[in-house]
């Protein structure tokens, strides 16, 4: 187990106090309906994750003022938004801008090209995240589009933003 | 005459639907066990998957590839066999070997499906390469990321196979099928295990000054600087500290990918039969980048056009690559 706070700190993230609980507290019943869809939808994504269904995951956006933790168990679900602050112990830790790691869990973007560029940092068990990574990949459709599918046309028009400026941040 | 196949990865079946949607006309893949030499986490099919894909591959006219190309120890053959017959079975197009037990149980049981000797085989000679040719049919050999462009004109002279090259991805400049390095720190074998540096024994650690170290089995194999890219976590692309130098250095190789495409036309003129792109472990949205950009290559040099070639750099180990030995041998 690795000190994920500890790290944080290091980085000095945003994410602590009073804003970053309201905004977990606002961001939560999404997360949950989201978390809840995905595993309905695609059942399959669990059997690559073998053991690992039940390590606990931190994935830090790190312009987010909170980070994700995901516990994979199809028994009982975990993904929830948390301050840093109050970051649980994680078995692995993967962090990124948040459209960068949006773009890997659709497959727009490649894991290994982001780790080689150093946009994206992974620490902990590292079979776990390679094992979590192999998951996602054999996924088929995008969870982004899915997710963006539940709010109608506002998340839709929203999802269009937000990669339009991702794309254009990249060139 | 050359037919410039394109030989494409998946390491999940969601990629080999991409791989034969982008334009493969071939795609490898391998089980979930140590017959393959990407025997990696969450990686590989199942037969059941398997037997899908080989249905949606060959429904799209593209060939199926089962990569079993580890050395079996001696005596436990037995899951090597076991996954002869059920590729066999299931239709698959030809089986990539490098052993020779398992090449010859193939030629015995199974002479219907052609055997490609793997480049794990490490076959970089004529005679060699006739050696597997005679003995257990091999129809295609996949060779060795060392030679020069007229030396595989030449060995095509002398050899009564296809010739399938690498064109982009791990350079690859070790002996394959006989690198021991992983085994020597982990105790798992590449050759055997199909896993080189595996995930399980790999931890990365950052640093307050932004600095990241790669460790295998707890030795420090790398560290990269706050802005530095990063590579594999793979031995032969550490750096290490001696005696007779002032700073760590890449002792073996440096991490950087092969990248062929300005070679194409020449390899087609030396009588390469196909081009292989690696990269089983790696997603997608790679597979969907790289063939899209070399199937788009090879039609065009196929029309008598100019290739226009896609940068692929950002998808390159360490968003570096080279034309290695195919260009030169005095390439580093």
């Amino acid at each position: 187990m690795i000190s994920v706070t500890e790290q944080a700190s290091r980085t000095r993230l945003p994410g602590e106090g009073a804003v970053a609980r309201l905004a977990c507290a606002v961001v939560q019943p999404l997360l949950s309906r989201v978390v809840r869809r995905i595993a309905a939808s695609h059942p399959s994504v669990f059997a690559r994750l073998g053991a690992h269904q039940s390590t606990d995951f931190l994935i830090d956006p790190v312009e987010l003022p909170f980070a994700l933790h995901l516990r994979p168990d199809p028994r009982a679900l975990v993904l929830r938004a948390v301050p840093r602050d109050r970051m649980p112990e994680a078995g692995a830790v993967i962090r990124g801008k948040f459209l960068l790691l949006l773009e890997l869990i659709d497959s727009e973007e490649d894991g290994d090209a982001a780790f080689f560029s150093r946009d994206l940092e992974v620490s902990g068990d590292t079979e776990a995240v390679v094992r979590l990574r192999n998951a996602l990949d054999d996924m088929d459709g995008s969870i982004a589009e899915e997710t963006a599918a539940m709010f109608g046309r506002p998340g839709r028009a929203i999802l269009a933003r937000l990669r339009k400026s991702y794309a254009e941040a990249r060139t | 005459m050359s037919l410039a196949e394109l030989i494409c990865p998946a390491g999940t079946p969601a990629a080999l639907r991409t791989a034969v949607d982008a334009g493969a006309d071939a795609v490898y893949c391998g089980f979930q066990d140590a017959t393959n030499a990407r025997n990696f986490p969450g990686l590989n099919f199942t037969p059941e998957e398997l037997a899908a894909a080989v249905a949606y591959a060959h429904a799209r006219g593209t060939k199926v590839l089962l990569a079993l190309n580890t050395y079996p120890p001696a005596g436990k053959v037995d899951l090597w066999r076991q996954a002869a017959d059920i590729g066999a079975r299931l239709g698959v197009d030809a089986f990539i070997v490098a052993d020779m037990g398992v090449a010859d149980y193939i030629a015995r049981t199974h002479p219907q499906v052609r055997l490609h000797l793997s480049v794990q085989a490490a076959a970089s000679s004529p005679e060699a390469i006739r050696y597997y040719c005679e003995n257990f049919g091999v129809k295609r050999v996949v060779l060795p990321r060392i030679l020069t462009i007229p030396e595989i004109r030449q060995i095509r002279t002398e050899i009564p196979c296809e010739i399938e090259t690498f064109i982009f991805g791990n350079h690859g400049l070790m002996v394959e099928g006989r690198c021991s390095l992983t085994n020597y720190l982990t105790g798992q074998s590449t050759n055997m295990d199909g896993v080189c540096s595996p995930a399980s024994d790999v931890e990365y650690r950052r640093e307050a000054d932004g600095s990241m170290s790669s460790q295998l089995a707890g030795f420090t194999i790398d560290c990269f600087g706050p802005e530095e890219k990063a590579g594999y976590p793979t031995i032969c692309k550490g750096r290490y500290r001696t005696d007779h130098r002032e700073d760590a250095y890449y002792a073996f190789e440096e991490p950087i990918s092969l990248n062929l495409s300005r070679l194409l036309p020449e390899l087609i003129d030396a009588g390469v039969h196909a081009f292989k792109i690696e990269g089983r472990q790696r997603s997608k949205s790679y597979v969907r980048g790289v063939v899209s950009a070399f199937r788009k290559a090879v039609d065009d040099i196929r029309a008598g056009r100019q290739a226009d070639i896609a940068d692929l750099v950002a998808l390159t180990e360490g968003q570096k690559q080279t034309q290695g030995a195919f260009e030169t041998k005095k390439w580093r």
